[in-house]
């Protein structure tokens, strides 16, 4: 009850004031809003890298062939300086589909999807005065089945195109819009000429998906780059890597594996069943999750680091507030005696200036946390991205500012509570 | 018939910068007791220490040496917040420069001492409205101090001085910064005051008529008491000369 009236007297001295109240707000404002724009920047960072990174597949594992460590070893020569003498890869150090098949039907239950692909180049398609730019990319099944492709028209991959090398493809519908006047139809069961290299390749198209653009597609709007769909041995054919292995490749889990510890069964498993004996190359594994992870922690300490140095400025208005307060005190002195004459503890008074102080420094909060809000949706929207407002920044934010408020406030109230009556009735 | 005390003091001297060289003395051991009920008037001249005196029976400030007991309270030992509490519930006070909390509202001024004193909101409103209709200001009730002429801020102020039906009324020269009229008119709130609720009343004075108009006129000079006397009061007396 009481409080609610020490609010109702704070607002009635902040409207007296109002230029005053602002100024003396600022720094709180500046302070506030430096901290929830480097909050929403941040947080906005943190939405689009998860996002992009749970495309790619947060519970996959990426696993490829590596240089094992040099042992130290120091010649007479002096230094060993590792690279000078690791040799190239050759395909005995590959990642072979022999070892795939046993390490697959090893870990069935663990593993959904093995996904390779094999990028043979980027092209572009002229028929007539028309052309569609592409990149050709070989998928193995595993990889077109994850990707959950949405068809427009005709049908994806057969068994028998993966198997036998088809020389078959898919194709966009913006690749169709452009060189078949957007009609499937008269796409599907072409067979389409494709420069690679300088030599032409034909492929029969038999299917059209829905082309996606994504935020990181630069370029022409009206002629992207689509991806133009092999299967992975017809592109490996067209690379003439046929047969061999693989440099990389990428595992999807079942859902409840646990991705770090099967991560190392991972590597340990090959390194132990079939690099045990190579003299330079072993497998080394990262797993999404644990990457995500730190790419958050390092965008979070970033994130807080910045916004200590803005905190600094609200300490700063913390103190304009507390010398406000100082000021408005001795102004108000004889209201101070007067209210103590008429039965006010040193308490109430206290509490009077202290709530006074929490309502300056609530009020530029708030303040802050709009102007910080628009401030941090604008670079967002200048650097192209979603803006993704950290709803617990906003409620620390108000309760900082209500710290500061009581924290900057105190001694000044403690001050006015302490005033003699008397002195306090006479002061002129 | 004896008389209950209101207030009782004995021996009550104050000096101001005790300990240091300036150090000297306002009030020299003054005795004087006041009924309850009872209407009386201090005079002297300026500098004699009327408003310090004041201030020690308002529990505003602590006299140097003495005893002083208000209303059977034993003010010296009083803790600063009893005294808080004190002049809460049983003192109202009066102020020459009225000493209204300006940006609020007479009624929230009024209401006030009842805030202090932990009072509903509403029953609060009601008092505050019921006290300023007494003093004639029911129609101002919205308006803030600024907005307000002299005689209608005492009104506010006396009005605020009667929140919390206090014991006694402490008024230092109420009418000082008023017209003549206008002080008749503040008089007259605290001849019905003291008439129709027995309200115990103090009141510092410059004017020997309106002194006349008390129970009892005490006179102060240098710091002592020189003189009491009796004045011309009666309820009727008071109608005639209005
Ligand atoms: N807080 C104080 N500090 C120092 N001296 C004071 C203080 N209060 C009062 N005095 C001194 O005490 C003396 C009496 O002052 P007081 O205000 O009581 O006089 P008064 O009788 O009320 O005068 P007036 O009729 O002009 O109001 C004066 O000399 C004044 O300077
Ligand atoms: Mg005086």
């Amino acid at each position: 009850m009481l409080f609610s009236e020490n609010i109702l007297v704070a607002l009635a001295g902040l409207r007296a004031n109002i230029m005053r109240s602002l100024l003396t707000m600022l720094g709180i404002i500046i302070g506030i809003a430096s901290v929830i724009a480097i909050m929403t920047v941040g947080n906005s960072i943190t939405v689009m890298v998860n996002e992009t990174m749970q495309g790619l597949g947060a519970n996959n594992i990426q696993m490829g062939i590596n240089y094992k460590p040099q042992e130290e070893d120091v010649s007479e020569s002096g230094m060993d300086f590792g690279d000078g003498y690791m040799r190239a890869v050759t395909d005995e150090d590959l990642i072979s589909q022999d070892m795939l098949d046993a390490f697959q039907e090893k870990y069935k239950d663990k593993i959904q999807y093995i996904l390779l692909e094999e990028r043979v180049a980027n092209s572009t398609v002229t028929i007539g005065k028309n052309s569609a730019n592409i990149q050709i990319v070989g998928y193995n099944k595993d990889n077109i089945d994850f990707m959950d492709i949405d068809m427009v028209d005709g049908r994806k991959f057969l068994a028998r195109d993966y198997a036998d090398a088809k020389n078959v493809c898919m194709v966009s519908d913006k690749f169709v819009e452009r060189l078949y006047d957007g009609d499937t139809s008269k796409a599907l069961g072409t067979m389409v000429d494709v420069p690679i290299n300088g030599d032409y390749h034909s492929y029969y198209i038999v299917g059209v998906y829905e082309y996606v653009p994504d935020q990181f597609s630069f370029g022409d709007a009206n002629n992207p780059t689509t991806t133009f769909y092999l299967p992975l041995s017809t592109a490996r054919e067209e690379t003439h890597n046929q047969g061999k292995g693989y440099e990389w490749l990428t595992l999807v889990t079942t859902i409840d594996t646990d991705n770090d510890s099967f991560s190392e069964e991972v590597r340990d498993y090959f390194n132990m069943t079939f690099y045990a004996k190579n003299d330079a190359f072993e497998i080394q594994v990262i797993n999404m999750e644990s990457m995500m992870d730190s790419m958050n922690t390092m965008i979070n300490t970033i994130q807080l680091a910045l916004s200590v140095i803005a905190g600094i400025s609200l300490v700063v208005g913390g103190i304009g507030v507390m010398n406000i307060m100082l000021v408005s005190i001795t102004e108000r002195t004889k209201e101070i005696g007067t209210r103590k004459a008429l039965g006010a503890t040193n308490g109430s008074i206290r509490l009077q200036f202290i709530t006074e102080s929490v309502v300056i420094c609530v009020i530029g909060g708030i303040i802050g946390i709009i102007l910080g809000i628009a401030l941090g949706s604008l670079a967002m929207k200048v650097m192209g991205y979603q803006a993704a407002i950290s709803v617990s920044s906003i409620v620390i934010a108000v309760g900082f500012s209500m710290a500061i408020g009581i924290f900057f406030g105190y001694y000044p109230a403690n001050k006015a509570a302490q005033l003699n009556p008397i002195d306090a009735l006479r002061y002129e | 018939m004896s008389q209950e005390l209101m207030l009782d003091l004995r021996d009550i001297h104050k000096s101001f910068f005790i300990g240091t060289p300036n150090e000297f003395e306002v009030l020299h051991g003054l005795n004087f007791t006041v009924n309850k009920g009872e209407f009386v008037s201090i005079v002297g001249q300026s500098g004699s220490g009327k408003s310090t005196l004041m201030n020690i029976i308002g529990a505003l400030d602590r006299p140097t040496a003495g005893e002083y007991n208000l209303d059977g309270v034993d003010i010296e030992k009083a803790k600063d917040n009893e005294l808080s509490a004190i002049r809460n519930k049983k003192i109202g006070f009066v102020f020459q420069t009225y000493n209204l909390i300006a940006r609020t509202t007479a009624l929230k001024n009024v209401e006030l001492p009842m805030m202090y004193a932990g009072v509903g909101r509403g029953e609060r409103e009601e008092r505050a409205k019921h006290l300023l209709e007494e003093v004639g200001m029911s129609d101002r009730m919205m308006h803030k101090p600024d907005e307000l002429s002299g005689g209608q801020k005492q009104r506010v102020a006396i009005a605020r001085a009667m929140a919390n039906d206090p014991a006694i009324i402490l008024a230092d020269e109420p009418t000082g910064a008023l017209d003549s009229a206008t002080g008749r008119l503040i008089m007259d709130i605290f001849h019905r005051l003291h008439e129709e609720q027995g309200k115990t009343i103090v009141l510092i004075t410059h004017s020997p008529e309106l002194s006349k108009e008390t129970q009892r006129i005490i006179t102060l000079k240098d710091g002592t008491i020189t003189g009491e006397s009796t004045g011309n009061w009666s309820g009727l007396n008071r109608k005639e000369e209005a």
